[in-house]
């Protein structure tokens, strides 16, 4: 896939990868706060070639009326691929990937949002992903924070993500679409920076107990570097960074 | 600066010590947290993060502007820009003796009227109870509507009302501020209504902006020359 070269090397003999990074540095990421009008919060995210944006509604009157909980507030959350993110069309139809985001990126949100203080109401959270190379999950994780915290949904903390994994033998930073096909190990974390709670963790591939503890190290501190981002983001929109 | 004024966003650190959390903020161990994008104030015993962002929520005894949406044979709903809606019992109009036969909600308020209107109960577990039976509640027979951010009322009011005071004194409009964010400006003459008007949306797309106040004294001024 990918219509790249087939025969990659991944990791050369100075430790750089195959997109030009070290080891351990992320793609270039921007996020911005604040891209949409009509949405009550958004953010717009470039992860790398990932590029997706975020919309959050509510929050709102729960409809339908069932789903609804006199305790507390619930979050929804859509992960969507636009047909023109991948270089093959992508039905538009949820599939059993998407389905599957939607649900891991809510429960990494939902112990940082504060719902509780909202009973019968729902925080719509809509993820689209207008093109994706790799790590999008991550990428859209961080891009809902953002777009919850412009919206003024009440929160514990910010929830950064960044995948580690392992390519040729070795622990990396920020795995990229041709790493995560040819590589050995793929492990997305979702982190809360203050509180230093991982929210999100999944691992697909093989790792050694020892490869597992510095693969939970390495995505950690990738997580530190997106919070730094977030955080001058939404330090841009609202206290206009020095400006005025 | 005065009390200690800091700019933060969710999970950032306010302070740590004995302080009672206020809005906005949550305690978690010591530490005292924010949970919104905004401004924290540090007083004598107590902390608060001044939201930035966010939708309107019920609070006892807001003065709000409310938009008639649906009536029933006992109450009116009201949409009051928040994520409840308004409840306001036929009593509140009506009186003790009212009657679901004899009178007809639509005769008092009809769907589309604004109303002036207090909150007057509002749990976790019911939709807030509105009142308008009260001085200088009830329906709004004229004025334009003005809808800006609930959290930059504050900022339209101003310190002990010196903005909306400033407005009102220089362009003679009567302004009603509803803590949800919407707002009522009469005014006879119609440029008094339209300067009024600029001015209120400049405080909402401007509201981080230390000086607002001369700002908004400029554009007043200026405006009155040419």
């Amino acid at each position: 896939m990918g219509g790249r070269e087939a025969t990659m090397v991944l990791l050369d003999e100075n430790g750089i990868r195959c997109d030009g990074r070290k080891i351990d540095e992320t793609r270039k990421i921007t996020i911005k706060a604040g891209v949409l009008k009509n949405a009550d919060g958004s953010a717009y995210i470039e992860f790398g070639d990932n590029k997706i944006l975020v919309g959050i509604f509510g929050p709102r009157d729960v409809h339908p009326k069932h789903m609804s909980d006199t305790d507390t507030g619930i979050l929804r959350v859509r992960y969507h691929m636009e047909p023109f993110s991948v270089t093959e069309r992508k039905n538009p139809a949820p599939s059993r990937r998407e389905i599957e985001i939607s649900k891991v990126i809510k429960e990494a949100l939902e112990p940082a949002v504060m719902l509780e203080k909202f009973p019968r109401t729902a925080v719509d959270v809509f993820i689209e992903v207008l093109q994706a190379d790799g790590g999008t999950r991550c990428a859209a994780l961080s891009a809902a924070s953002v777009a919850l915290a412009d919206a003024g949904i009440p929160m514990r903390d910010m929830v950064a993500a960044c995948a580690s994994g392992k390519v040729a033998d070795t622990i990396v930073l920020d795995v990229n679409n041709e790493e995560d096909q040819a590589g050995q190990a793929d492990m997305p974390i979702g982190y809360m920076p203050n509180f230093e709670k991982i929210t999100l963790l999944q691992l697909d591939g093989i790792l050694t107990p020892e490869e597992y503890k510095k693969c939970v190290e390495v995505g950690v501190n990738g997580c530190k570097i997106i919070y730094e981002i977030q955080k001058k983001a939404l330090n841009d929109k609202y206290f206009g960074s020095g400006k005025d | 600066m005065e009390n200690k004024r800091k700019y933060v966003i969710p999970g950032d650190l306010v302070t740590s010590g004995p302080f009672r959390p206020e809005q906005n903020v949550v305690l978690e161990g010591n530490k005292i947290i924010s949970t919104t994008v905004g401004i924290s104030e540090i007083y004598d015993d107590s902390v608060r993060v001044i939201s930035l962002t966010g939708k309107y929520i019920p609070k006892i005894d807001d003065l709000v502007i409310g938009k008639v949406i649906s009536h029933t044979s006992l109450s009116w709903e009201l949409d009051i820009n928040s994520c409840y809606v308004g409840f306001l019992p036929a009593q509140d109009v009506f009186g003790r003796d009212f009657s679901a036969h004899a009178d007809e909600l639509s005769s008092k308020l009809k769907t589309g009227d604004l109303v002036a209107a207090r909150i007057a109960n509002f749990d976790r577990t019911r939709d807030p109870l509105v009142t308008i039976s009260d001085r200088d509640l009830g329906k709004i027979d004229s004025g334009a509507l003005v809808k800006i951010s609930p959290s930059k009322v504050p900022r339209l009011i101003g310190k002990r009302g010196s903005m909306i005071q400033m407005i009102e004194q220089a362009t003679n409009a009567a302004i009603t501020i509803g803590q949800n964010g919407w707002v009522v400006v009469s005014c006879e003459s119609p440029e008094g209504l339209l300067k009024a008007k600029k001015a209120i949306q400049m405080v909402d797309e401007k509201a981080h902006i230390a000086n607002l106040t001369d700002q908004v004294k400029d554009m007043l001024e200026s405006k009155g020359e040419s």
